[in-house]
Formats: C-alpha cells, structure tokens, sequence
C-alpha cells in the first residue's frame, strides 16, 4: 500500500513538471486530464459527455464513493409505494464503457495551485479541468437539537439511498393514528418542491395504510414552491389530514428530540412517531475543502460554469451558486453539458456553443395526479438568469395530470439514461 | 372505369378534408385513448396486438393502406392501395369521418367520427403507436425557405443534449415519444408547430420557444442523423 502511494507520487511530480509546460498533460497518456468528483446528476453527465464528445481525446476521470447510485429525485415516489429502490439505483457501468475511469473513492483533498485531488484511498490525481459536483451538505445546527449524529432517529432523506429507506421502514412502522412530522428547509436547497411532494407521498402511503394518521410540517418559509398545486391537491385528496404551519405560525422556530421524540414548533411540544428533518444546505464539503465557496455555496460564472474562484475549477448542480437555476436533478444535468462543451473545447479546441439552460420539475401529488414546473434560462455577466417558464394550473383534469405523471416516468428515464450511458 | 371513379373520389374527398382542417385539430392522445374505444371491439393496438376483426393499428401512421398479409380486406380498399393510398393524417382524418363515403365497398362498418377534435385526437392516440412518431400536421405548415435550411450537425448534436434530457437517444419510446430518425421536414414542422403553441405540451413549448429556425434546423438534421 505505502510503496503503491509512493510510486503514484512519483508520478505525480513528474506531472506537475509537465503542467509547467504550456501545453498541460496528463500523467502517462499524454492527453489533457479532466477529474470530475460526484457522480450524480451533474459529475455523471459531464463525464460522459467529456469522454463521450472527445472521442478518447480527453482522459475522464470519475471520483464517487458509491457503487450504486440511488437517485433522490424519484425517492419520493418510492416512499409513495410507486417506484421500487431497485428501480432507483444504477451502476456506473455505462460510464466505464463511454471511456470514463470511474473509481469507487472519497475525494478529501483538492490542491488547486499544483492542479490535484486526493483520494481517501491515498491516491493523488493530477487535473487540468476539475469538475465538482458534490450535491448537498447540510448546514451545522440548523435545526436545534440535530445533527448528523441523529440521522438514524431522524432521518433527512435527502440524499437517496439508505436514508430514503429508513424514512421508508419509519413510515411503515407507524402506529395507528401516528403523527409523521416534517421540518422543511429554509432556501435555498436541492429541489424545492422535493419536501412537499414527500409530503404528498407520505400522505398517499397513511391514507391507505394509517388513515387516522396525522402528517405535520413545520416550515420556515411563508410560501414554498408549487404551493397552490400542492395545497388543492392536499385538499382534495387528504383532507384533514396535512398540518403546515409556516413561517407566520412559527414554524421556523424549531427544535427536535431525537432522543425523546418531540418536536417544539414556537415553543409547543409535539409528540412525533417519525420526524424527517431536512436542515438548511450547503455545498457539498468537498467544495469548501477546494477553496471555492463563498458563504454556503460556490459562485460560478454563468457562461461555463466555471467557478469564480479558480477558471480551471468548475462546480456543477446543488453546489453551485448560480443565479436563477432550481437546485435540481434537470438544472445539474443541463449545466452539465454546457460545461461540458467548454471544458472540451478549452482542452482541444473543439467548437464551443453559447450556453442553453433548462429545468423542469415534476411532482406526484397522489397517483396519476402529476404536475409540473419549468423555465429556460441564459448566460448573462452576472448570472443564469430565467428567460420563459410554465407552471400547471390548478384545476386541471385528471387526463392531463395523469399525462403529466406518465411524462415524469419518461423524464426519468431519459435523464438516466442521459446520465449513466 | 370504376377505379378511375373512386381515384377522383378520393382526390375530392382529400382536397376538402385537407381545406377543411382547422387549427385546433391538433389532437390530444390522452383523449384520443377515450375516443379509440370505438374502434377497439374490432381493432388492437400496442404490445401484442392481434388482427381480429380489423386489422391490428400498430404503425399506422404513415403506413401503405392494405399491407398487412393475411388481413382480408376489402376490394375497395385493396384498389385504393394499388392506387398508392397513404394512412397519413389526411387521409385518416377524411376516412374516420365518413368512413362509407370516403371508401364505398369498405368492410368497416362503423358510422365515422363527426366531430373533427375526436378523429384529431384518436389519430394522435394512433400515432403514439407508430414508428413515424407524428402524425404530419394538419393545417399547419412551416414555409419552404424554413424547409429548406441545412442544419448544422455538430450545433444540432449540442443543442440535442438539451433535449436527450427527456428523450431517450436509443429514439425508444418510455413514456416520452422518441425522436431520432424523423424526416427532417416532420421534426422542423413539429417543433414550429410547439414553438407557435400550436402543439400543446407546455415543456415543448418552453423548449422550442427560444429556438430560432437554423437552432430548429441542426436539431433536425442532428436527430435524423441518428437513424431509427
């Protein structure tokens, strides 16, 4: 292991001699390196899009620490009894095959002056473009009485996977007549009505398993988004059964017991059967540990994506302080490809095109009863700025909602595919 | 003497149905669904459909009228096809409207569908079931000079991934129609179609709403590329 390490750093020095040359390489191939850390919605498409449009002309490295992948957009629908975990996870295989080396590793270190990354593992990786799309972290004492420490009493389920099956495994555990509580995020965060189709899906799941069950959420926001979709929705299909209490009735003045099981909304304590805490976010750390956040998040300059702290740096999706763009799924995905685009243009001198962005987000509100938000955006100086968007109407028929539903399934599909090859 | 007839027939009836053709006829699917259960006690369609008493409808659109082996149909139909009828939407739409005026001698005995939006939206049911995605739009055109711009591949294959997001590159259909291999004309009228709210999916509409004609043109010319 030691002698591995200490070959790979000799390797590496002889790298950052090249890198001195004007013409950087990478160590060994002898092509431009690209190491994209996260391989999620964002990390997953730039790779391949890198490896993919160069054709082999760009060496691609992948940095994520999971073998499978469970989306968190869809996980709602698996607490709904609509999707199965399964239908969640995907491999990396795909990547691999498109011609990105994946490797399974934390990244714990990034050196922006000498251009490397370290792996938990020991490994040291030399870049000449750095992609980070870490997703989320959540802030530290967000939510009184907190903290990562009481994920399993509490889980965030807000990143897919084993925490999405916890709240899963709570939910079904309830007893008769149980309270399920929510303590919603304040923004900005990853998919902003992420936290209220849960709700919806939760709502789904007690009205068929635990009708006399009881759903409250505490809120720091006096609105949220979808709100009257979600809320007509709520009203139709659950009625009586959904609690919010904004920001006007104290619901940002929180604080939870994981140990007692309570939840105090401005001062009233509430026992909880299952409390899914979703704190405040921030970048994921590795962006902080690359010096290129600024308070939470890491400003970016529109046009490529590329981080205002570092022109070889670029930070995609939830990490990324943009301007306009949802923390989504889509968002992480479009902008992947812009910075795609730059980065293998500024590699080999390839055709670069103006940047083109877009998101739509698709709730499930109760089955086939689907809905949708989405905008188009622009790179300006300042900012992804929104250009033209839609939201569905309350009042639809249940023809179009369940269209709306069917064409959220296609949406995953294509996304995923669109990602992982 | 009487093929002759029922070419002219046709050529009338086409004429008047493609004049008639309104704006709004641009159909739904989903309530196209509704409407194609008139047709189902005889006709099938989607995965394992069978002929019965008509022919399964599976690649409709589009399709030579009279090609299925081992379909008996009827002399009238048959001598339509040998003079090269075309299940386009045109053709369909005048059929399902009066569907023993258009063809005399059909064996469909079925009366036709008098409101223009149900044979618009069953003929987008239909279509959903069909390789050549779309039916052609009725009523609507895009002009020549739009037609006839070369697409930029490699703009296409860049402004493409904006939209492999949702559709599938494989151009198989999971929920959301594919869109590879298309006819470049059908593609840049479709997606002019959305750009002018005339097809009516608000994510499309958002997406072709900022799409100049030469972006429109790369995409068609990106997605044909593709192949089927």
């Amino acid at each position: 292991m030691t002698i591995n390490r200490r070959k790979f750093l000799g390797a590496t020095v002889a790298a950052s001699a090249a890198l001195s040359a004007p013409m950087a390489l990478a160590a060994g191939t002898g092509k431009p390196r690209v190491v994209v850390i996260g391989g999620g919605a964002g990390g997953a498409t730039a790779a391949r899009y890198i490896a993919k449009d160069s054709k082999g002309e760009i060496d691609v490295t992948l940095i994520e620490p999971t073998r499978t992948y469970y989306t968190c957009f869809f996980s709602n629908l698996y607490l709904g009894g609509f999707k199965e975990m399964d239908e969640l996870g995907h491999s990396y295989g795909g990547l691999a095959a498109a011609g990105v080396n994946v490797i399974h590793d934390w990244a714990i270190g990034v050196d922006r002056d000498s251009k490397q990354v370290t792996l938990a593992g020991g490994a040291k990786l030399t870049y000449d473009k750095l992609v980070l799309s870490p997703g989320i972290d959540f802030v530290d004492n967000a939510v009184a009485g907190w903290d990562v420490t009481a994920q399993n009493a509490m889980p965030h389920a807000y990143k897919g996977g084993s925490q999405t099956e916890l709240l899963k495994a709570q939910l079904a555990a309830m007893p008769e007549g149980g309270v399920f509580a929510m303590v919603a995020p304040p923004n900005p965060y990853r998919c902003p009505p992420g936290p209220y189709e849960r709700v919806s899906m939760v709502a789904h799941y007690l009205k068929a398993n635990n009708p006399t069950a009881k759903i409250i959420v505490a809120d720091p926001k006096p609105k949220f988004s979808k709100m009257a979709l979600f809320q007509e929705g709520w009203a139709n299909n659950y009625g009586g059964m959904i609690d919010w209490v904004g920001e006007e009735f104290g619901g940002g003045n929180v604080e939870v017991d994981p140990n007692g099981m309570t939840l105090s909304i401005d001062g009233e304590v509430v026992s909880v059967d299952v409390c899914n805490v979703i704190p405040a976010m921030k970048a994921g750390k590795i962006a902080e540990i690359a010096g290129v956040t600024q308070g939470n998040w890491a400003p970016v300059n529109a046009a490529d994506m590329s981080s205002k702290a570092d022109a070889d740096v670029y930070v995609l999706g939830d990490a990324s302080q943009q301007g306009d763009m949802p923390k989504s799924g889509f968002s992480a995905n479009s902008q992947a490809k812009v910075c795609a685009n730059a980065i293998r243009g500024a590699l080999t001198g390839s055709r670069v095109f103006p940047a083109k962005f877009s998101n739509t987000c698709w709730s499930l509100i109760d089955t086939d009863n689907g809905v949708k938000v989405g905008a188009t955006y622009e790179a300006t100086d300042e900012k992804i700025a929104k250009v033209d968007g839609f939201i569905s109407s309350t009042g639809e028929s249940s023809e179009v909602r369940k269209a709306t539903y069917l064409e959220s399934e296609g949406w995953y599909s294509g996304i995923t595919a669109d990602m992982f090859g | 003497m009487l093929l002759d007839f029922s070419r002219i027939g046709l050529c009338v009836t086409l004429a008047v149905s493609a004049f008639s053709a309104h704006a709004e006829s641009v159909g739904d699917p989903d309530a196209g669904k509704k409407v194609y259960r008139k047709c189902a006690s005889c006709h099938m369609v989607g995965d394992d459909a069978r002929d019965r008493v008509g022919p399964n409808l599976n690649n409709i659109i589009g399709a030579p009228a009279a090609n299925i082996d081992g379909v008996k149909y009827s002399k009238a139909l048959k001598n339509a096809a040998a003079d090269g009828l075309v299940w386009d939407e045109a053709a369909l739409n005048a059929f399902l409207e009066a569907p023993k005026k258009y063809l005399p001698g059909t064996r469909m005995s079925f009366r036709g569908l008098t409101k223009s939006s149900e044979r618009a939206d069953v003929i987008a049911y239909l279509a959903t079931y069909s390789d050549s995605s779309i039916a052609p739009e009725a009523g609507f055109s895009v002009s020549p000079e739009i037609l006839a711009m070369d697409g930029d591949v490699a703009y296409g294959e860049y402004l493409g991934s904006e939209c492999t997001t949702c559709h599938l590159s494989s151009g198989a259909n999971d929920g959301i129609p594919g869109i590879t291999g298309w006819d470049e004309a059908d593609f840049v009228t479709a997606m002019h179609a959305y750009k002018e709210k005339y097809r009516d999916n608000s994510v499309m509409q958002m997406v072709t709403g900022r799409l100049a004609n030469d972006e429109i043109a790369a995409l068609a010319a990106y997605f044909k590329s593709l192949g089927n």
